[in-house]
């Protein structure tokens, strides 16, 4: 078993703050009422199946689209569509959402069975069915992953568990508590779409997880687990890629062009867990921390419930939230209201206090090259920062502003505090802009 | 609730940390050149010190920005400025020395970030054309001051007190030893005598991150290289070592052209202007008027780094480079 692996140029070395990672999950109770958007992936969003005064069931089929890049959506409790409309979503828009009133039955949809799995074409009809989407983070339908070009030869399956945001345990307590139904995931896909082989990276700073997954994977030699430099971003999929397999992603491309599929240790052990149950996804991990919650912990939250709930839950708030994220402090979204549900995708929801979430007064650049030093994607972060505040966005295509994957280093490490990664948005979002108008 | 976009947490390196490092690393300079020089190299230093601080906190007064003088960058201004200076320097052309670099240098081309050159080697080069005697009157360590300039006929008396670096243009060898170089024992710039010291700083620099070795190695390298192959006497005849302990050469190298804001950002360009800056003071100092090249060579090459910036913009992570 091959245990050497590459390290990525750039990053930077972030606090761990992992408070929660020997927390055993806890499974919050069902709350009296659910919102679960229709816009859950990255694609468009579902329409609502379900109309007001609708009675639904657990598991129920609320929300689907007939566009490819989508993933279905199910009711996570029993109750009565109270409404449908357009309701606040993490991102801080207004998206179209399902909001049901919970009879506290829990009662499970008849439609619920066991796929029956035999061939490729089953099981990804079956992932399909699940509603699963990337839970690292990104939301990407899981189906669609499942099916690459059929030019496209698969080597290797890359299961993510590097889990390299500050606070965030929650892809950690997957495999602690769950690790043979990842192995069981894991030997699925390499069953089903006939890859040789599947590497599992895992930042060092988890011995445990590495151990006991090496420990449950001894017995299937196309599996090896790869103890990784605990470094941000190392669980971005380009760098890990490039890590584990020495490949590089070519700018506008897909894992798949260079042979690899990418899941993260949450998604894998899904597929795992839907085969046996025929449960869709409708319920997800989430580390609940940040100075001023009371009881950090990592808790089972039913999809749809309130991120304000889900704080009641940890004991309430120590002091007046000054900042609330949904994601870690890295790429996690800053919320305005604490009405906002929790999504498939959702990891963490973390509360900080004025000294952690202010942030310092911008200086002038000094040129440094530290933000040079710290993007894995090798950009001038300093330079595209200056085109952008002088609005000259047609030049930023000379700077590959489309390649930053805003991991946000550079807003990390810049010694003047300035808001690097943010402006880089803004050029991207420019860039983008003017292609359409051309 | 407080909202923004990510990332949420900062690292606690500040820009005024930084140049606190900086100012850390410079002081076995400072103290060498004091030990050798005595009082009036202490002297000069606060001068230029207070009258670069001064002169930052009126400027920014005066256009009506925010008051930058706590960022420490005028300070390292006022200290590199006074490390470039002889010792018995009349203490009115160091005090117009720093108002230049701070004013003319860098306060009107923007402040902090924005000066093309570095501040204390362009108030330097104008002294130098201002007040060439009083620029190049040199002190020689524990002693007395006597004149001599490049240009003079070597008298006996006044080789004693050449700087090393005089005394080979003049094709006086023998002077001084390695050791009196490498140690700080010769005449010169109130911060340039002590390789040792400076080299005491370059390794502070380097354990804490704040500069590479790429600019300094390359750069010295560079020169050696050169005065080794052009040698008095045909090719590799040279002393490389006597140039690279002499004169500012190390001071520039470490400390004036890893000038963050003045030299290229990628390790490319930096490699590119750090063989510019060595290959232009081997030039500047065996076929240049004056003995000494270096600061003249660090300012052509800063002036040259928005040029090199735009050739060596690198390819992104698995892509290509643009061309052009």
């Amino acid at each position: 078993m091959l245990l050497i692996n590459k390290l990525f140029a750039g990053g930077v070395a972030v606090p761990h703050r992992k408070n929660t990672a020997e927390m055993e999950t806890v499974v919050m109770d069902t709350p009296s009422k659910v919102i679960i958007p229709m816009a859950q992936h990255s694609g468009p969003p579902c329409r609502p199946t379900v109309k007001k005064g609708d009675i639904v069931k657990v598991g129920q089929l609320i929300g689907d689209s007939d566009a490819y890049i989508s993933a279905p959506i199910h009711s996570s409790v029993s109750g009565i569509v109270k409404r449908v409309e357009p309701m606040l979503y993490a991102s801080g828009h207004l998206v179209i959402s399902v909001e049901i009133e919970a009879d506290n039955k829990q009662e499970l949809s008849e439609d619920i069975k066991a796929p029956s799995v035999n061939n490729r074409e089953q099981f990804i009809e079956a992932i399909r069915g699940s509603g699963l989407v990337g839970l690292g983070g990104a939301g990407f339908p899981s189906h669609v992953k499942l099916n690459p070009p059929k030019d496209k030869k698969i080597d290797y399956l890359i299961i993510n568990g590097a889990e390299c945001e500050p606070y965030i345990t929650s892809d950690y307590r997957e495999c602690i508590e769950f690790a043979p139904y990842i192995i069981k995931g894991i030997q699925l896909v390499l069953d089903m779409l006939e890859i040789p082989r599947a590497i599992i990276g895992i930042e060092d700073n988890k011995p445990k997880a590495i151990s006991l997954l090496k420990e449950k994977s001894k017995n299937d030699s196309r599996i090896s687990v790869y103890s990784l430099r605990s470094r941000y971003p190392q669980g971005a999929e380009k760098t890990l890629i490039y890590t584990v397999t020495g490949r590089k992603v070519p700018p506008g491309k897909l894992p798949a062009d260079v042979g690899c599929l990418v899941f993260n240790v949450n998604s894998i052990s899904f597929m795992a867990k839907y085969v046996e149950t025929g449960i869709p996804l409708i319920k997800k991990r989430v580390t609940v921390d940040g100075p001023v919650v009371r009881e950090p912990k990592n808790v089972e939250v039913l999809i749809g419930t309130s991120i304000g709930d889900v704080f009641e839950f940890s004991g309430g708030f120590l002091s007046k939230p000054y900042k609330v994220l949904m994601g870690g402090p890295m790429m996690g979204i800053a919320q305005y209201s604490l009405e906002t549900s929790v999504i498939k995708n959702t990891n963490a929801i973390l509360a900080f206090d004025k000294n952690e979430g202010d942030l310092p007064p911008e200086t002038p650049c000094i040129r440094c090259g530290r933000c040079v030093a710290a993007c894995p994607m090798n950009l001038l972060p300093h330079e595209i920062n200056r085109f952008v505040m002088a609005g000259r966005y047609n030049e930023l295509d000379k700077f590959h502003i489309l390649d930053c994957i805003e991991c946000g280093s550079c807003s990390y490490v810049c010694p003047a505090k300035r808001h690097l990664v943010q402006s880089i948005r803004l050029g991207k979002d420019a860039v983008r802009r003017n292609a359409k108008k051309a | 609730m407080y909202v923004c976009s990510s990332p949420h947490l900062r690292d606690n390196c500040t820009t005024t940390k930084i140049m606190l490092d900086v100012i850390i690393a410079l002081l076995p300079a400072v103290v060498a050149g004091i030990w050798f020089f005595g009082y009036r190299a202490a002297v000069v230093i606060l001068v230029t010190v207070i009258t670069a601080v001064a002169a930052e906190y009126l400027m920014r007064k005066g256009l009506k920005r925010d008051n930058t003088i706590s960022d420490l960058s005028a300070v390292v201004t006022g200290l590199l400025l006074a490390l470039n200076l002889p010792p018995a320097i009349p203490l009115w052309i160091a005090a117009v020395g720093a108002v230049i670099a701070i004013v003319i240098v860098k306060q009107l081309f923007g402040g902090l970030g924005q000066n093309f050159m570095n501040p204390a080697l362009g108030a330097r080069a104008i002294l130098v054309a201002a007040w060439a005697s009083s620029m190049t009157t040199w002190t020689q360590p524990f002693g007395e001051t006597v004149t001599t300039t490049a240009t003079a006929t070597p008298a006996a008396d006044a080789v004693a007190s050449a700087t090393p670096l005089a005394a080979l243009k003049e094709g006086i060898y023998g002077i001084y030893s390695y050791g009196d170089l490498f140690w700080g024992n010769i005449a010169g710039c109130i911060g340039e005598t002590s390789a040792f010291a400076i080299l005491l700083g370059f390794v502070y620099l380097l354990v804490k991150g704040v500069i590479s070795w790429h600019i300094p190695v390359i750069f010295t390298a560079t020169t050696a290289v050169m005065t080794w192959m052009l040698g008095p006497d045909g090719m590799f005849t040279g002393d490389p070592l006597y140039h690279v302990l002499s004169g500012g050469l190390l001071l520039g190298a470490v400390f004036m052209a890893t000038d963050y804001v003045t030299c290229p950002v990628t390790k490319t360009g930096a490699a590119i202007y750090a063989f510019g800056c060595g290959l232009l003071t081997a030039l500047f100092r065996l076929y240049g008027s004056m003995p000494e090249g270096v600061s003249f060579a660090i300012i052509l090459m800063n002036v040259v780094t928005p040029l090199i910036d735009r050739h060596t913009i690198p390819a992104s992570f698995g892509g290509e480079r643009n061309v052009g």
